[in-house]
């Protein structure tokens, strides 16, 4: 098994694609954790604590559950926002939870407003913009969501979390795999169940995504 | 791809941006009797654009956009050049090809579109310079029109390669002396629309962009054609306001003034004998619907 941890960064200019540092992507009915496999009870736990131990967690919904393309997409939206309305209710005074919608993958120019808006081909402008340190991507296609996180982790210290429907992104610090709306509100759940446990880190002076 | 499916899902449609929001209320899709007159009225397919201040290919851009019959079940293919800067502002599929290659792309494009949607209808349209269409690109535009592709072919002919510093190209005038080629033209433009007529196009139009509805019928023709029957090609003038030396206000009379009858964009136009028939029906086709439109409309109205 690799030593290598899929950690927050900068890790530098062009972090090393994960899989090609060992990291290897979680059997069904599990998850990872900075790379490491575990089990998908451990990564509910880890997730919902760095979304309450966060300053600015954000959601960022992509395409595939922005858009309403059949009625399984409709659905997960809604989880997502339930998921996002949890969040509000759950955390203190002083933390700012987002959600930002990735609507496409165009290269837009000359540049997004990362107040309303993250792109795959420059992430790390919303996270720097607002701030944020802890994001989880869903419904984003595999190959921008891989693009997002490895610019994310080069450039920033954001702690990120895929919520992938397919067989997870090893370049996430947290990857579940297999998303459905039962996975998203089991979620939101732990977050509930979590609630006031947490200690944000609201005084640290690392605190916030880094340039 | 179609209209139906273009929906933003309700519990997050407060967070989408608003132009897309307006795309989805107010954009055109799926409008029998779209064009230029939209631009004003309705959301735009082109969201904005990085081209210099006046130059008269966005112009062009947004006409074609405007006039497109299907847009929603359109997929352009685009080349390097200013236009590439364009697409990924553009709500309609696009490709972007090597340089040169963007005819042979949309072969195989339409080909795998008729396979994988055999009964729906679906517009393939290459969109690019003179650089890639008649220099670079000669070999795959001549070839795709041999083998009677059935997708529309639109050259923006600004007469020289713009967005590299202006270098000479196929399409410049003879004689021109442009900022890379200080020597001047030796040799005539290629006279392209000819060669397109002569190589089995079903409808080849030469003209500039100055008149918004000569545009718009000219794509709705020039698709309809491609769609039924075979290749079409547009050259449309589209003068690099910066490498002739014109402000940003000049380049409307800079196509005026090229399009008078002895000048080298005065509108020509070939249409072969199955494509006038076919624009001859659906010309009496929309008649009809027109007249079907009002009859209804001075019911409803009585």
């Amino acid at each position: 098994m690799s030593d290598y941890r899929v950690l927050p960064g900068p890790e530098h200019f062009l972090p090393p694609a994960a899989a090609s540092m060992g990291i290897r992507l979680p059997n069904p009915g599990e998850a990872h954790i900075n790379g490491v496999i575990t089990s998908e009870d451990k990564a509910y736990e880890e997730a919902a604590r760095q979304f309450l131990m966060a300053k600015v967690p954000t959601i960022f919904p992509g395409p595939l559950v922005l858009w309403a393309w059949n009625e399984k997409a409709a659905k997960k939206a809604t989880a997502v926002r339930h998921l996002f309305n949890t969040l509000k209710e759950c955390v203190q005074p002083g933390q700012k939870p987002m959600l930002i919608p990735m609507p496409d993958y165009r290269p837009k120019y000359p540049k997004i407003n990362p107040e309303v808006e993250i792109n795959p081909n420059h992430p790390n402008l919303t996270i720097w913009h607002n701030k944020i340190d802890c994001c989880m991507f869903i419904g984003v296609h595999c190959h921008q969501a891989n693009l997002s996180l490895k610019i994310i982790r080069g450039g920033t210290s954001c702690y990120t979390i895929a919520m992938c429907a397919q067989a997870g992104h090893e370049d996430a610090m947290l990857s579940f795999r297999d998303a459905s709306v039962e996975k998203i509100m089991r979620l939101a759940d732990t977050v509930k169940r979590l609630k006031g446990t947490v200690q944000p880190r609201l005084t640290s002076a690392k605190n916030g995504a880094s340039s | 791809m179609s209209k139906e499916r273009i929906q933003i899902s309700e519990a997050l449609y407060d967070i989408m941006p608003s132009d897309y929001q307006d795309l989805v209320k107010s954009a055109t899709y799926g409008k029998e009797d779209r064009g230029w007159k939209d631009i004003g009225t309705s959301k735009e397919l082109i969201e904005q654009h990085s081209l210099c201040a006046g130059c008269p290919e966005s112009m062009a851009f947004r006409y074609i956009l405007a006039s497109l019959p299907n847009p929603e079940d359109t997929v352009m293919v685009g080349s390097t050049g200013c236009t590439s800067l364009v697409f990924p502002m553009v709500a309609v599929h696009n490709i972007h090809s090597l340089f040169g290659n963007q005819n042979a792309i949309a072969s195989g494009l339409k080909r795998a579109l008729s396979v994988r949607f055999p009964g729906r209808v679906k517009d393939v349209v290459v969109l690019a310079g003179d650089g890639a269409t008649v220099d670079i690109g000669l070999d795959m535009t001549l070839q795709a029109w041999f083998r009677q592709e059935k997708f529309t072919t639109i050259c923006f002919d600004n007469e020289l390669y713009a967005n590299t510093g202006g270098q000479e190209s196929g399409l410049m005038q003879k004689g021109f002396v442009a900022k890379m080629a200080p020597v001047g033209k030796l040799f005539d433009k290629v006279r392209l629309p000819e060669i397109a007529r002569e190589s089995g196009c079903h409808y080849v139009v030469n003209c500039t962009v100055s008149k918004p509805s000569l545009v718009e019928k000219v794509i709705r023709n020039a698709v309809h054609v491609a769609r039924e029957i075979g290749p079409t090609y547009l050259q449309l003038y589209t003068p690099c306001i910066l490498e002739i030396g014109k402000n940003s206000m000049e380049g409307l009379q800079e196509m005026r003034d090229s399009e008078k009858p002895a000048e080298r964009f005065a509108y020509k136009e070939y249409i072969s004998e199955p494509a006038k028939q076919l624009l001859a029906e659906l010309a009496a086709k929309d008649k009809e619907r027109k007249a079907a439109a009002k009859q209804l409309a001075g019911q409803a109205s009585a």
